[in-house]
């Protein structure tokens, strides 16, 4: 009988699901891997009046492991339903149990007023954390106009260690409800050796009402 | 007679172009995926350019709602005047003119290579509330031989009509003083203060032109 269609298991390679198939470092065999390039899709979550967004490892085809060394999640046109929330993360070493790692922190933060009667870059201590489980803020707050939104990006390093506390590094770009262009640079640790097998985001007050947070593996 | 090359339609898969060939979830068939979340779209490399702009619809670029975030990855821009701005504007689908309302934020820090000095301040200069001027994203770039400036720019959601573009730039390269160069670095946020499609972006110094340099674009795919 003739060969119509080549099925998964036609190829001399181990199926690895998720995987892309490709040429091997000495081009002489199959493997299976991330394809073209390192940034790798992992979730996507569309926030719809939500009160939290939760990337919880193992669940709803999340990866949050010792799959990769660093994680990036991205924020796009994320909207508040309330003008008095700040945007927020914490972590869990329970997968989603409880978010309550301990962090430590900064924060830097730059604004400038539509009218331009208004405009610095100072840092912004009642936004760091100091040994704390609370959840840490990561933009001031949002304006609630319909074009008004948040936006950045979030990288969380080697969470899967028992070694070594959890770093993170983010950037956020917003839009202010009086008019204000903010910028807020966060960096940290979750002061813990265990793993961090889910973060989740929220606002403060009120909920994401709309917008998109996209999880990547960098391989 | 033996069968020696597999074509694209050997595989048990309906092909999609520019995707790749993988496992499915559960390792026991075949789907298309993409084998990375950030494509390289388009690289212009300058050459005593004028400006650098990257128009969707045309010579390959894609700037549309192909992709919900894009980002330009910047490589050695040489300037050809001394002391020249690098900056960037965008031009919004049906309009004419890169000369969109921008807010945005503009801070950065320098270190003398002589140890002489070190600052991290607000920069003013570089800044726009509700302007329509290119954005500074690198200022006062030294035209040395050895010198440039190296970052990337975030556009996100460029497409919407419903929320105002946001931008994230971080550079950094060696700042001109005229007689002390230094290591400096910026960092601009801000937004385009319209609803309409961004689906052009122009780059260019503030005097003279991009002499050398490269400019990706990549899209950063979300499924």
């Amino acid at each position: 009988m003739a060969i119509s269609k080549l099925n998964f298991n036609s190829l001399n390679v181990t199926p690895s699901a998720s995987s892309a198939i490709g040429f091997d470092s000495g081009a002489d065999d199959l493997e299976t891997g991330a394809g073209g390039g390192s940034m790798v899709f992992i979730k996507k979550l569309t926030a719809s009046s939500s009160g939290t967004l939760s990337f919880v490892d193992g669940s709803s085809s999340v990866v949050l492991d010792n799959t990769y060394k660093e994680y990036v999640f991205i924020f796009n046109n994320l909207h508040s339903s309330s003008n008095t929330g700040l945007f927020q993360v914490n972590f869990s070493v329970d997968t989603g149990s409880n978010y309550n790692v301990v962090k430590t922190s900064t924060c830097i933060q730059a604004y400038h007023l539509e009218d331009d009667s208004e405009a610095a870059l100072g840092y912004a201590g009642s936004y760091d954390l100091a040994q704390s489980a609370n959840f840490l803020t990561l933009n001031f707050v949002s304006g609630t106009d319909n074009d008004e939104s948040t936006s950045g990006v979030f990288t969380l390093f080697n969470p899967s260690s028992t070694t070594f506390v959890k770093h993170f590094i983010s950037r956020v770009q917003g839009t202010e409800g009086s008019g204000y262009s903010m910028d807020f640079s966060v960096a940290g640790y979750g002061n813990t050796t265990s793993a961090i097998d889910a973060v989740q985001f929220k606002m403060s007050t009120g909920d994401i009402d709309a917008g998109t947070i996209t999880l990547y593996g960098i391989a | 007679m033996a069968i020696s090359k597999f074509n694209y339609n050997s595989f048990n898969v309906t092909p999609v172009a520019g995707r790749a060939l993988a496992f499915d979830a559960d390792a026991d068939g075949f789907t298309t995926a993409s084998g990375s979340s950030m494509i390289l779209i388009k690289t212009l490399t300058a050459s005593s350019s004028a400006t650098l702009d990257f128009v969707d619809g045309t010579s390959d670029v894609v700037l549309d709602d192909t992709y919900p975030v894009y980002k330009f990855e910047f490589i050695n821009i040489h300037a050809a005047t001394d002391q020249a701005d690098f900056n960037f504007q965008v031009n919004v689908a049906g309009a004419s003119g890169f000369n969109e309302t921008i807010t945005s934020t503009h801070f950065g820090g320098y270190h003398r290579s002589g140890d002489g000095a070190s600052s991290l301040g607000y920069q003013s200069g570089g800044h726009q509330a509700q302007g329509t001027s290119y954005q500074r994203i690198f200022a006062d770039s030294n035209n040395g031989n050895t010198d440039s400036s190296s970052g990337h720019l975030y556009l996100f959601n460029p497409s919407s009509t419903t929320f105002v573009t946001h931008f994230m730039a971080r550079t950094v390269g060696r700042g001109s003083d005229t007689s002390n160069a230094s290591s400096t670095f910026y960092y601009t946020g801000g937004y385009v203060n319209a609803t309409a499609a961004v689906d052009e972006v122009s780059f260019k110094m503030s005097s003279g032109d991009i002499d050398a340099g490269i400019i990706k674009l990549y899209g950063i795919a979300d499924s």
